[in-house]
């Protein structure tokens, strides 16, 4: 079957590297030419970053949705093989003939699991919910979310030796939780390998001026992402930090990191498209309710255009050009206070909004985790496609749809690699 | 397969609190007859599967039914080979965790003096036992119809791939196609390969660091193409007709220009009349019947008669390209008034012949100055059709100019720099180059000198001033219009018509609506890629190209294994039809969201299996049910429907049947479970492969059981549409109309059924959603038909 459970396999197979959508995507499309593949995820679920995200832009439907029928492709295919809580420790040989060394790390759930939520139930220890971006807390056994692929629950290591976990174990019916489970570290052969890492999302206190972390209300496009979101720490409701009120005056700060020499010298592709969708998430919620975007250039490629037109067609949405310069918070309404300099005008202007977006950007994986192997990059950190291919967003930034396009074309660069 | 029926009921995730399993059983075991039945506390796990699959060695059992989780989890576990029928029914999320197993109850009781009373006591949920025992009936009848699936196989699956175009996208496409093995063929109608990609002097940076201009290696391309063993390439050459399925395409070649027997013969006009209210609009690009005859006019041949020197292929990428888009429309930027104001076309094909000069005197253009967003007022947008390509373009053409003159002064006249990416590298490359100057603002007018210069008037400049700048030239930095918005281009033989359908959604350009799924098309095998979906750069063309190959190539031998393609990837069932009772009312083939059922003279559908994607739509659409899928069929979902055991009226229970998709309402609804959301007990979900494939039958099957109500949950549909198969809610809701005049015969409120839009996401307004229902049908009542 294809899951963990799957020993060491033939040659003649493609390894991709994060199970992100681009990394699910190029292993769907070479197996269903018929190439077997095996994902090596480091989370303890498929999906990656999309699994965070409310809704797409520009036509606002679920990614879950997209996710549902991948997941179906691979529960279907045999020749699609995944491991989760895993990440590439050393890679030698080349192409045609790899050697890869993984280290899988415990998720102390087993293969019995049937997701019944006991051990969550009798789990007593809370810790910081890193899916909705600390912005709540998750019991130390939990269920990662509810599209969560696989549905298995995992324990966090934080509370393995403690009295917690016993109580965690003792409460599973399925005999699922195992303490003792330790690392393991295994070698497959492989004739492909692709680097599909994906993004996180910049560090925005590395940007001083914007005071991020020292303002309560001051969020980033990823974490409005959870808070609009349904399974979300507020249930899908917009409210400020600080007090829980409702939003009816939000901003939103493009280019936070991106564009900068200083931080990221590119340009991150996505948020100015995701600052347009999230303008319509407060505006969905709150008729009354009024959003300013802080930008440079508005980039909205090919058919995004008419997304923009459509959002600037609110009259409760505008745009401001300008580079905002710093961000306060007024601390007797905990309002968040936004300098920027109007290019158009010339002035500089203070306003003032109840909370505040930093359309933070893209940084790619590989500037933090190296590729374990022979890998190229670029002045960014982004991996360069040579005998080691690359697709997503480690390669370069980009939106969910090419992604897809290239990590479909990364799946034939793959199989020709398995055919020479 | 003589099928020997195993139930196995599952006790663990509280199942075992909420129902009662032994009275479970003995709706498998006398009811059904069930020759095994079996509980056991934990069915996924060790001992669970062993006792299975030492029945089916024992016993023989090969009809596995399961009443356990949903078929989304343990797949794994409960996967007995192909050779087994395994069915699941989901009495965990949509019974257990859904539904209160308990219920208080007032007990009328005489105490000890014999005096009444009423006391509160609490007792197992019935209701929830009922649903429970509908699934597992259901899920038995479901099993006992489900017969084995033999793969559709085409006798010869021709593994070569046309490629139409042989501009970068489509040379890119047929040299990583060969790469891989397969042979090729490209189709251009020009008269030599390379399309615009030929006519440019340098490209855009393709590759890591994006800062420079990389030479134009179109050339290395039309070479490796043209001298490759496994690519053919037809130049001076256009397609007149396809015809046939993923596998065997027979393409019918013809000069370019010319007309040939073989292209697509218009619709007659009382044809499309009928066909367009039935079968939505004609399709974009549908050839109009000629007025008057030409003198040469050519017969062209039924679009089922085949053509004995057709070349067969099987798969087709689409790589036409574009056309520069006219921006005469933008009057006050002086196009087609002043000689030397031109689109960034002409300025690119001059600049590939030389250095840049005027058109209208041959001089050297030494300042040229960029439009790169033509509208007024505060208008933002760029021209049509731009993308966030023509960005790009100036920058590479203002970087020609100060290559060929050293005092070449470059002015960019912008709203918004488009330069998404690492693009924003070259962009940065371009600021520093002291010839090249960017100014915000709007181009109020642009003016011809004595000397044919041309001045160019900026307002709300970053200045904060008007600007006249005069300049030797003026580039318009326009876009490039999709050849599918001319031309239908891939002249399908089929009923639904020869071109892409859909295309006003992208304004013409024949791009997926599926942001996850990008080289989706309504046509089966037949994949888009480059500047006729999207206007691109060379590297996106490259990219683009190479993943239509791949999705062509998974096409062929996808069709070589009988196996569906995407969404419902690796199925191996396919729609057959009794024709003996087809009465050639073309609904199948005007409904199927893939075109692929043509008809013959008289209207009889000629099915083309490797064209389908099992959605089922041409089931829910045939009036007389002769269209059945080997595992899902009308007699099959009908017989589901009628295992329901509908209470009578003195029981005051209501009974709704839902039927729900597969691909996300069925999600949610786990979904809603694994939340523990509670929601009513009187409705019984079927899931469907879409909406698409409900067939009115079904509908009236439950009325006329006593049902109370049916209730569709389905995709969203419209511009956005969210159905996997396209079109499939949106024809089941335009089937609705026919359902309420069918319930008003019957004196039945047209209110009873009802069709709801829903997002998987969307799992917590499931009780509401389903509450809401209820209490419309609790307002009508009863269904009079119970117990008739």
């Amino acid at each position: 079957m294809a899951d963990e459970k799957t020993g060491t396999p033939e040659t003649g197979t493609i390894l991709v590297v994060g199970g992100g959508i681009s990394g699910i995507t190029t292993a769907l499309e070479a197996a269903e030419v018929g190439y077997e593949v095996f994902i090596v995820e480091k989370n303890p679920y498929l999906g990656g970053r999309v699994a965070q995200l409310n809704k797409y832009f520009p036509k606002l439907c679920p990614p879950t949705c997209g996710l549902e029928i991948n997941f179906q492709r691979i529960k279907k295919n045999k020749l699609v093989k995944w491991f989760t809580l895993t990440e590439v420790e050393k890679i030698s040989g080349g192409p045609g003939n790899y050697d890869v060394t993984l280290k899988q790390s415990p998720r102390h759930v087993n293969g019995n699991c049937t997701c019944c939520g006991k051990c969550g139930e009798a789990c007593d220890v809370e810790v910081s919910n890193t899916f909705n971006f600390g912005m709540d807390k998750r019991k130390a056994a939990y269920l990662p979310h509810e599209m969560s692929f696989p549905q298995r629950y995992v324990i966090d290591p934080s509370i393995i030796g403690t009295a917690s976990a016993q109580k965690c174990r003792d409460a599973c019916p399925y005999n699922a939780v195992d303490l003792e489970e330790k690392a393991k570290t295994f070698t497959i052969k492989v004739a492909s390998i692709v680097w599909a890492t994906g993004w996180n999302p910049y560090d925005a206190t590395k940007m001083t001026n914007l005071s991020f972390g020292k303002v309560g209300n001051l969020i980033t496009n990823m974490m409005m992402e959870r808070l609009a979101a349904v399974n979300g720490p507020t249930g899908g409701k917009i409210v400020r930090p600080s007090d829980g009120k409702a939003v009816n005056d939000i901003a939103f700060v493009q280019c936070a990191g991106s564009r900068d020499e200083n931080h990221l010298a590119f340009c991150s592709y996505i948020c100015c498209l995701a600052s347009l969708k999230q303008t319509t998430y407060i505006r969905e919620a709150n008729p009354e309710s009024k959003a300013t975007i802080y930008y440079i250039d508005l980039r909205t490629p090919g058919r995004y255009e008419k997304f923009y037109k459509k959002v600037k067609a609110d009259g409760n949405v505008s745009f401001v050009k300008g580079k905002v310069a710093k961000i306060e918070e007024d601390p007797a309404t905990k309002d968040v206070i936004v300098t920027v300099e109007d290019t158009l005008s010339g002035k500089k202007i203070q306003s003032r909004h109840e909370m505040v977006v930093l359309a933070t950007g893209m940084e790619p994986s590989t500037a933090q985790v190296k590729v374990p192997g022979n890998a190229k990059y670029d002045d960014n950190g982004f991996v360069v496609p040579a005998e080691i291919l690359a697709t997503g967003c480690v390669k370069k930034p980009s939106d969910v749809m090419s992604s897809g396009q290239t990590a479909t074309g990364t799946a034939l660069k793959a199989i020709q690699m398995v055919r020479r | 397969m003589e099928k020997k029926l195993g139930v196995y009921i599952c006790g663990g995730c509280s199942i075992g609190e909420g129902l009662d399993l032994e009275k479970l059983s003995v709706v498998a075991t006398k009811e059904y007859k069930a020759p095994v039945c079996k509980t056991h506390q934990a069915m996924c796990g060790e001992e669970g599967v062993a006792l299975i699959k030492s029945d089916m060695e024992a016993e023989g059992v090969n009809t596995i039914i399961i009443a356990a989780c949903s078929p989304r989890v343990k797949y794994d576990v409960f996967d007995f080979g192909p050779a087994n029928i395994v069915e699941r029914v989901n009495i965990r999320e949509q019974v257990v965790w859904s539904h209160d197993w308990t219920k208080q109850v007032k007990v009328k009781s005489k105490d000890a003096e014999g005096k009444e009373v009423v006391k509160e006591e609490t007792q197992p949920n019935d209701d929830t036992q009922m649903l429970a025992e509908d699934y597992l009936r259901m899920g038995i009848v479901k099993a006992q119809k489900t017969n084995d699936v033999d793969p559709y196989l085409l006798e010869n699956v021709e593994k070569s791939i046309l490629v139409i175009g042989g501009g970068i996208t489509g040379l890119t496409a047929a040299l990583e196609a060969a790469a891989t093995g397969y042979p090729v063929t490209i189709v251009e109608k020009a008269a030599e390969l390379g399309g615009y990609a030929a006519k440019q002097r340098k490209q855009i940076p393709t590759k890591s660091p994006f800062t420079s201009l990389e030479p134009n290696t179109i050339r290395e391309q039309i070479k490796a193409a043209s001298s490759h063993p496994q690519i053919t390439v037809k130049l001076s050459t256009e397609i007149a007709r396809i015809s046939g399925a993923p596998g065997q395409f027979a393409v019918s070649f013809k000069p370019a220009g010319t007309k040939s027997q073989w292209d697509i013969p218009p619709k007659k006009k009382e044809e499309k009349d009928a066909a367009a209210p039935a079968a939505e609009k004609p399709a974009e690009g549908e050839p109009e019947e000629p007025k008057e005859l030409p003198a040469d006019q050519v017969k062209c041949e039924d679009i089922l008669t085949s053509d004995p020197d057709a070349e067969v292929f099987g798969a087709v990428v689409v790589a036409a390209g574009g056309r520069p888009a006219d921006p005469s429309q933008f009057g006050h930027l002086g196009y087609g008034k002043f000689a030397n104001v031109v689109t960034n076309t002409m300025l690119e094909e001059t600049a590939a012949k030389g250095k840049i000069v005027r058109p209208s005197d041959g001089k050297a253009a030494k300042s040229i100055a960029f439009i790169q967003s033509p509208g007024l007022n505060g208008d933002d947008s760029d021209f049509p059709y731009a993308s966030s390509v023509t960005s790009m373009i100036s920058l590479k053409q203002a970087n020609y100019l100060t290559e060929d003159y050293s005092d070449g002064k470059a002015y960019i006249f912008y709203k918004h720099m488009r330069t998404p990416g690492l693009y924003e590298n070259f962009y940065k490359n371009a600021q520093n180059n002291p010839g090249v100057f960017l100014t915000r603002g709007e181009v109020l007018s642009v003016t011809e000198n004595a000397d044919k210069g041309l001045t160019v008037e900026v307002d709300n400049t970053i200045l904060g001033e008007k600007v006249a700048v005069n300049v030797d030239m003026v580039v318009l930095a326009s876009g490039m219009t999709p050849e599918t918005q001319f031309e239908p281009v891939i002249n399908l033989a089929y009923r639904q018509g020869p071109a892409f359908r859909d295309l006003e959604l992208f304004d013409g350009y024949a791009d997926s609506n599926y942001i996850c799924f990008p080289y989706e098309t309504r046509r089966t095998g037949i994949y888009t890629a480059g500047n006729v979906r999207q206007t691109m750069t060379n590297g996106e063309c490259i990219e683009d190209a190479t993943g239509a190959a791949l999705k062509a190539i998974q096409c062929l031998e996808s069709t070589n294994r009988g196996m569906a393609v995407h969404p419902r990837s690796g199925d191996m069932s396919f729609p057959e039809f009794f024709f003996q009772r087809c009465t050639q009312c073309k609904r199948c083939t005007e409904e199927c969201p893939f075109g692929a059922l043509d008809d013959d003279e008289k209207g009889t559908p000629k099915p083309n299996p490797s064209r389908c994607r099992r959605c089922g739509t041409c089931m829910g659409a045939c009036p007389e049910r002769i269209i059945s899928f080997k595992n899902y069929h009308i007699d099959m979902i009908g017989s589901m429907v009628k295992a329901v055991n509908v209470p009578d009226e003195d029981e005051e229970k209501y009974r709704i049947i839902a039927f729900v998709c597969e691909n996300d309402a069925y999600p949610a609804l786990d979904m809603a479970g694994l939340h523990k959301l509670k929601y009513s007990a009187d409705i019984r979900f079927i899931p469907v492969r879409c909406l698409g494939s409900v067939n009115t039958i079904w509908i009236a099957d439950a009325m006329s059981k006593g049902n109370d109500g049916v209730l569709l949950i389905g995709c969203k549909y419209g511009d956005d549409y969210q159905c996997h198969f396209v079109k499939g809610s949106e024809l089941c809701n335009r089937r609705m109309d026919n359902v309420a005049e069918t319930l008003g015969k019957l004196r039945l409120e047209p209110v009873r059924v009802q069709q709801v839009q829903f997002s998987i996401d969307e799992y917590e307004k499931i009780p509401e959603v389903i509450g809401k229902f209820v209490e419309v049908i609790e307002g009508v009542g009863f269904n009079p038909m119970k117990g008739f």
